[in-house]
C-alpha cells in the first residue's frame, strides 16, 4: 500500500454543510449552498437534507410490493419425461437441498431470500436512524450502507439462473425449462430495491445533532 | 486551523467526501501519491497519469472479452443423444415472448449493453488523458454516462449464475463448459481491477482543466 495523505482534513472535522457550502457527490468540488448544479461536472448539487428519504421509502416499498408475487408464483416451469414441475423460490432452494447441494442451495437461498429481505430490513433501519436527530451513527451505519449497495445486486443471480436454465434446457420431450411469472416481479423487486439504496445519501449518516451542525 | 473565510476562498482546492462530506483541502500529489477520506477511507484522489492508463488498457481487455463472451456458446447441454448449446445472447432471448419480454431486454441490457456502453465511455473519456492531451469535446457526459450505468452492469453477477445453473441440470443432463464461459470469467477479474483503480474527483479535476 502507499501512504495515504496529502488531503489534510480540515480541522477538528468540518463538513462541507457546517462551511456554508454544498459538496458535489459526483466530483467533490464544493460550491455556495444554493448553487443548483456543479460546474465541473454537472451533476445536481443536492443538500444534506433528511427530505431526501421520501424517494428512499418509495422504492423500498415498491420493492416490497413486487417481492411478494415474487415468492407465491413459480419462477421455473419444468417438463420432463416423468412429469410436469412448478418450482417457486423456496421450492426451488427446497429440491436443491433434498438433492443434497447444500453449497449452492445456500447460494440461492442467500440470494433470492436472506439478501432481499436483509436489505429491506437494513435500508428501513438506516432511514429511520438518520431521520431522527439524536446523533451520528458515524462507521457503523456507514459499513452497514456499503454492504448494502455492494450486496444488494447480487440477489439478480436468481433472474439469470432462470434465463440460462431455460435457454439452455430445450431438449424437446426430455426435458424443458421455460421461465415463470414470478421471475419478472422478482427481478423487478431487486432494481427498487437498489434505486432506494441508491437514492439513500450516506452523508446523512455523519450528520450530527442540529445544535452542533449549525441552523441551516 | 483553517477559518471560514480562508474555506471560501480556497474553494477550488477544497473537496467534500462523497461519502461523508468531510471537508479537506487538497494538496499537491506527486504522481503515485494518493489520498483518503480521513474520516470514513474513501478513496478520494488517486494517481493521475499512472491510474488512466491502466483504466484505458483494462477497459479495451474488457471489450474484447466481452465479445467473445457473447457470440461463442457458453454451455452445452447433452443427454440420450440429444444436444442444445446456449450463448449469452440466447440466453437472454429466453424471455422474449409474452409477458416476460421486457425482462429479456433488461437482461440483455444488464449483461452486455451497459458493460459495453461504460467501457466505451471510459476510453472515450480517459484516452486523452491518459495520453497528456486536452480532453476529448463531451467527455464530461461521456464520464457522467459511466458512472450511472456502474450499478447496473452485472456481468459477474451472471458468470456466478451459471454456475449455479450448472448444478439444477447436472442431474438431468451433461453440462459442458464453452470458451464464454471463461470469457465471462476474465471479465469479471479485469473489471474488479478496473474498478480499484479509478477515483472519480480525479477524473473529473482532469476533465475540467486541459493542459
Ligand atoms: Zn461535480
Ligand atoms: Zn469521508
Amino acid at each position: 500500500m502507499e501512504r495515504h495523505q496529502s488531503a489534510a482534513l480540515v480541522a477538528p472535522i468540518l463538513t462541507a454543510r457546517d462551511a456554508g457550502l454544498v459538496g458535489c457527490r459526483g466530483c467533490g468540488r464544493v460550491w455556495p449552498q444554493g448553487t443548483p448544479t456543479c460546474g465541473r461536472c454537472g451533476a445536481r448539487l443536492v443538500p444534506v437534507d433528511v427530505r431526501g428519504l421520501q424517494a428512499v421509502w418509495a422504492w423500498l416499498i415498491a420493492g416490497l410490493i413486487f417481492y411478494v408475487p415474487a415468492n407465491l408464483y413459480p419462477m421455473l416451469l419444468t417438463k420432463t419425461l416423468t412429469g410436469h414441475l412448478e418450482n417457486t423460490i423456496l421450492g426451488g432452494v427446497i429440491e436443491l437441498l433434498a438433492h443434497h447441494n447444500y453449497g449452492v442451495a445456500a447460494i440461492v437461498f442467500g440470494a433470492s431470500i436472506v439478501i432481499p429481505i436483509g436489505k429491506f430490513i437494513a435500508i428501513a433501519y438506516l432511514a429511520l436512524a438518520v431521520g431522527n436527530e439524536r446523533r451520528a451513527g458515524g462507521h457503523r451505519h456507514l459499513r452497514l450502507y456499503e454492504v448494502v449497495e455492494f450486496i444488494g445486486r447480487w440477489s439478480m443471480i436468481d433472474v439469470f439462473v432462470v434465463a440460462i436454465l431455460s435457454a439452455l434446457v430445450q431438449l424437446g420431450f426430455v426435458a424443458t425449462i421455460n421461465p415463470g411469472p414470478a421471475a419478472a416481479s422478482f427481478a423487478l423487486s431487486v432494481a427498487f430495491t437498489m434505486l432506494s439504496a441508491q437514492s439513500f445519501d450516506p452523508r446523512l449518516i455523519w450528520r450530527g445533532p442540529p445544535d452542533t451542525a449549525g441552523n441551516k | 486551523m483553517i477559518s471560514l473565510d480562508d474555506l471560501v476562498s480556497a474553494q477550488d482546492r477544497l473537496i467534500a467526501c462523497p461519502q461523508c462530506d468531510a471537508l479537506h483541502l487538497v494538496e499537491d500529489l506527486t504522481e503515485t501519491e494518493s489520498a483518503s477520506c480521513a474520516r470514513c477511507g474513501t478513496l478520494l484522489i488517486a494517481p493521475r497519469a499512472r491510474s488512466f492508463l491502466h483504466v484505458v488498457a483494462l477497459s479495451f481487455t474488457a471489450m474484447i472479452l466481452m465479445v467473445g463472451a457473447v457470440f461463442f456458446p457458453f454451455l452445452k447441454i447433452s443427454t440420450k443423444g440429444l444436444s442444445h448449446d446456449s450463448s449469452v445472447f440466447g440466453a437472454a432471448m429466453t424471455f422474449s415472448d409474452g409477458l416476460l419480454a421486457p425482462l429479456s431486454l433488461a437482461v440483455l441490457l444488464m449483461i452486455v449493453a451497459l458493460p459495453v456502453l461504460r467501457f466505451t465511455a471510459l476510453i472515450y473519456t480517459l484516452w486523452p488523458l491518459a495520453n497528456g492531451r486536452a480532453p476529448w469535446p463531451q467527455a464530461a457526459r461521456a464520464f457522467r454516462l459511466a458512472e450511472a450505468t456502474l450499478p447496473w452492469s452485472m456481468a459477474e453477477i451472471f458468470v456466478i449464475g451459471t454456475a449455479v445453473a450448472l448444478v439444477k441440470v447436472a442431474g438431468l443432463a451433461t453440462v459442458s463448459l464453452g470458451p464464454a464461459f471463461w470469457a465471462f470469467c476474465a471479465l469479471i477479474i479485469v473489471v474488479a481491477l478496473k474498478n480499484s483503480f479509478m477515483s472519480k474527483w480525479t477524473i473529473w479535476n482532469a476533465i475540467s482543466q486541459p493542459r
